[in-house]
């Protein structure tokens, strides 16, 4: 990096890396960038779509009454949560733009405890699926859920598919929050340090576009997976 | 920087928006509308990330037309995988 | 002479810094491509040692080498370490890293620690793939078909899953990082229209990367989770359809055919317009062709199931899709072709490349057209057929490409020229020896032998000899460059900045570049492929 144009621009802004001509440019490539991973994203919860669509058409009766065992209480507070959480991103994006550095951080620990919030509380839904035998594998019993359906004969292994979709899918969903959750804490920590201001805060923008992706995907999934038909109340 | 300073007071506006709509997409699914009940959710669900997207997201005052093409090339090969993947699926000789 | 041996010592992307650490620490993207370089070749060999094995057990018609349970595994991990440890990363992680930057007037890719990042996913996936072969292998075919890969397998298939799913965000990286260069680092001046159709092309390949890639994770995943976690998605007795895991699997893995061949045909496009010191013909169809087959590329994934069940009306839509791709691909040969006519054309190393390119992809597009077809397809489905067709497009057309541009940049890489008349005398040995490898398997196909077999009938033979003595001659025809490259790096003649006369902004900096690329960022003036303008080279220094 010995050469004087890299070093001039050093001076200028430190938050600039060599490469770039300006922090114009190098925004926008890093916001692009995140645009086009999110892309990446998409497609890749977009095979599990696929397969629930698959799925849920040819055995309608099984997803239905499987996702009648699903606490939609829970699954209600938790897309709120999220919600909430997104808010909480998006006015510390704003912050930022301000440079009002206390205000981000707080933003931020609020984020990060929605975000540790909804966790907790998915992990609270598993272990109710853990203790009802719902988790697929050789312990898998709907039992219970046939009780409650007398008149819907269901096929045992079609509402394994339910429930293997419901784990793939808000598993991964889970591990992207946990992701994000970390990522967070890194943002955290560079605001606390006040790296970010007016003129730079491309991280916490960056962050936040994956925050949001990832509230959009359960913006999907709790329609999805929670209110397949909630009319036949058992 | 390219992106101005939306006033706070529209966060909350969205904000609350999806908070409403969260709590119609769930009392609705107890209403029986038949083979609506799912086309509601979807619309709903599909309105919601739209909020989050165009403000949240700030793609309605991002002057950069790269990040709609992304974005709607995203939605195009979904729709490819969807489609195309159910073309199979929907057309299968029963029986 | 005696500046040119001067112009070797210049400070350079090369001996800017020393050390290990240097290299492994560093964000150039010109020595990542170089640390790609020799990791890619390193899975190259290791995939072709297997692939000898292969050849070597069909030499005779009895199973007599190795074991059925063996030879499963070795065509699986030939396939597997090939597809995604070779051909995948090859050109755009070697020749596109070195190359994009400076085809784009700038300093470095988008995200450099990013494109660091990449390889180092690369080498953690390669490692978990070797420990995985070593510990045991794996025996489910490239393609992990399910059920067999989720509940009857005994080999190590989680691992292997586990490998291509961590080595995927590496293409997923490179490809990001390639996009983003392309829209936002262009120079002043460069615009849309006067880029390199090498830079087209990958921008279509990252397009495949970034959209397909994505999908084969998420499918390997449900595989990994189906084995670890009892999920059943494509599991049969709970109502799963193993034909949802073909079409999520096909979905990347048929578009995974033109990450493979689109970086080649960038290559050749570089390479046919230089040695005929002609202007590309038809520059934006070129280019364009370049986006239709990462687009149409996408629409014609079932193909590969036509027989294994899924519905005829689906089957109708994805062979006349099929048929469609056909049609990118078929206006880049006439564009070359048409490049060619009339031009002052120079059998020099890369050329030769480029035209068994040509020819050899054209064998295996027009070979696809017949198992697009849904009836020519029943009769050579999963024959020897399908084997040849594919390594058409994937050796004689990618690896052609490949090579090519290694000969072609080679000077612009390492500053000094590889010695000419082996560059022509392996080049020939290898399309020789290609097509005595496959072309033989063409004929087994459409006599019925069928792939994944590690014995068969006495009458196929003779073929079969045919071909193991082809595999051999390619052998060495691959095992020749990777001498001669190594014996130039010390003793080629010193190539000066530009020893093809060649249009590009790569070409208007020194050999070897400097860390940055360029003194200064430039402007460019001019269109692409103005060959009209430039004299062509006196005398190309030879090696």
């Amino acid at each position: 990096m010995a050469d004087s144009t890299a070093l001039a621009h050093e001076h200028e802004h430190s938050d600039l890396q060599h490469h770039f001509a300006d922090m114009e440019q190098q925004q926008e490539a890093s916001t692009l960038g995140m645009w086009v991973f999110l892309c990446t994203e998409i497609m890749f919860f977009g095979g599990m779509f696929l397969a629930y669509l698959v799925y849920r058409l040819e055995y309608y009766n099984e997803f239905a009454t499987a996702s009648q065992s699903l606490d939609i209480k829970m699954g209600t507070i938790n897309t709120i949560v999220l919600i909430c959480s997104s808010l909480t991103v998006a006015l510390g994006v704003r912050a930022a733009q301000m440079g009002k550095r206390t205000l981000l951080v707080i933003l931020l620990i609020l984020t990060l405890i929605f975000g540790l919030a909804f966790l907790g509380i998915k992990g609270v839904e598993w272990h109710d699926k853990y203790k009802e035998h719902h988790i697929p594998g050789p312990t898998f019993n709907i039992s219970d859920i046939q009780h409650a359906h007398p008149q819907t004969p269901l096929n045992p292994g079609h509402a394994e598919l339910y429930f293997s979709l419901y784990f793939a899918m808000t598993g991964l969903h889970a591990l992207h929050m946990i992701i994000g959750i970390g990522i967070f804490l890194v943002l955290l920590w560079m605001a606390w340090k006040g790296r970010f201001g007016p003129n730079y805060y491309t991280p916490i923008e960056i962050g936040g576009l994956y925050w949001h992706f990832v509230d959009i995907v359960w913006i999907y999934l709790f329609p999805l997976l929670y209110l397949i038909d909630r009319k036949h109340i058992p | 920087m390219s992106d101005h300073v939306i006033p706070s007071k529209m966060y909350y506006g969205i904000w609350l928006t999806l908070m409403v709509l969260t709590v119609v997409t769930a009392a609705v699914a107890f209403v029986d509308l038949g083979a609506l009940n799912t086309v509601v959710a979807l619309v709903i669900a599909t309105f919601k990330a739209m909020l989050v997207v165009l403000f949240f997201m700030h793609v309605k005052y991002t002057s950069e037309k790269m990040t709609k093409a992304v974005i709607f090339s995203a939605i195009f090969w979904l729709l490819l995988l969807l489609i195309l993947g159910l073309a199979d699926f929907a057309t299968r000789a029963t029986g | 002479m005696a500046t040119a041996a001067v112009e070797v010592e210049r400070p350079n992307y090369l001996n800017s810094t020393e050390g290990i650490r240097s290299w492994l620490l560093t964000v150039d993207h010109k020595r990542i491509a170089l640390l790609y370089l020799m990791s890619v070749t390193f899975f190259f060999f290791i995939g072709g040692f297997f692939a000898l094995l292969i050849r070597l057990e069909l030499l005779t018609p009895a199973g007599d080498l190795v074991m059925a349970d063996t030879y499963n595994k070795l065509f699986t991990m030939h396939g597997q370490i090939m597809v995604f440890f070779f051909l995948i990363p090859s050109i755009p992680a070697v020749l596109g890293n070195f190359l994009i930057p400076m085809m784009v007037g700038a300093k470095d890719l988008a995200f450099p620690k990013i494109n660091l990042l990449s390889w180092y996913i690369y080498i953690i996936a390669g490692s978990l793939m070797l420990h995985c072969i070593v510990t045991g292998g794996v025996d489910t075919g490239w393609t992990f078909y399910t059920p067999f890969s989720t509940a009857f397998s005994h080999t190590q298939v989680i691992e292997a899953g586990v490998a291509i799913f961590i080595n995927g965000f590496s293409s997923i990286l490179t490809g990001l990082n390639f996009v983003v260069t392309i829209h936002r680092m262009r120079a002043p001046g460069l615009t849309w229209r006067r880029l390199p159709l090498f830079v087209w092309s990958h921008y279509a390949v990252s397009l495949i990367m970034l959209l397909g890639t994505p999908v084969l994770a998420i499918t390997l995943l449900l595989v990994v989770f189906e084995r670890v976690f009892n999920l059943g998605i494509f599991d049969p007795t709970r109502g799963g359809d193993p034909l949802l895991f073909q079409h999520l699997f096909w979905f990347y893995s048929h578009p995974a055919v033109y990450i493979m061949i689109l970086p080649s045909m960038g290559v050749v496009s570089e390479i046919i317009p230089c040695f005929c010191r002609k202007r590309i013909f038809g520059y934006e169809f070129v280019a364009m062709s370049s986006i239709g087959i990462a687009v149409i590329g996408f629409v014609v994934w079932a193909h590969h199931m036509f027989v294994a069940g899924i519905s005829l009306y689906a089957a109708l839509i994805f062979s006349v899709l099929s048929y469609l791709v056909a049609v990118p691909s078929a206006i880049k040969v006439f564009n070359w072709t048409a490049t060619m006519y009339k031009g002052s054309i120079k059998l020099d190393t890369p050329m030769i490349y480029a035209l068994g390119f040509i020819g050899l992809f054209t064998i295996g597009g027009l070979t696809g057209l017949f198992l697009a077809c849904l009836g020519v397809d029943i009769h050579v489905h999963d024959t020897y057929f399908v084997i040849a067709h594919f390594h058409y497009v994937m050796v004689g057309g990618a690896v052609m490409g490949y090579m090519g541009g290694l000969h072609f940049w080679w000077p612009k890489i390492t500053g000094r020229m590889y010695p000419e008349m082996w560059g022509k005398l392996s080049a020939v040995i290898i399309f020789l020896g290609f097509n005595l490898t496959f072309f033989p398997q063409f004929i087994l196909g459409y006599l019925g032998m069928p792939r994944r077999y590690w014995e068969y009938p006495a009458e196929f033979q003779v073929w079969n000899v045919l071909s193991t003595a082809g595999a051999s001659i390619l052998a060495v025809g691959y095992l020749l460059p990777m001498i001669y490259m190594i014996w130039s790096l010390r003793y080629g003649k010193p190539a000066g900045d530009n020893p093809w006369a060649a249009a590009g902004l790569e070409w208007k900096t020194q050999s070897p570049p400097i860390t940055s690329n360029f003194e200064d960022t430039p402007e460019v003036t001019w269109e692409a492929y103005n060959y009209d303008e430039i004299p062509a080279p006196e005398e190309v220094p030879v090696g």
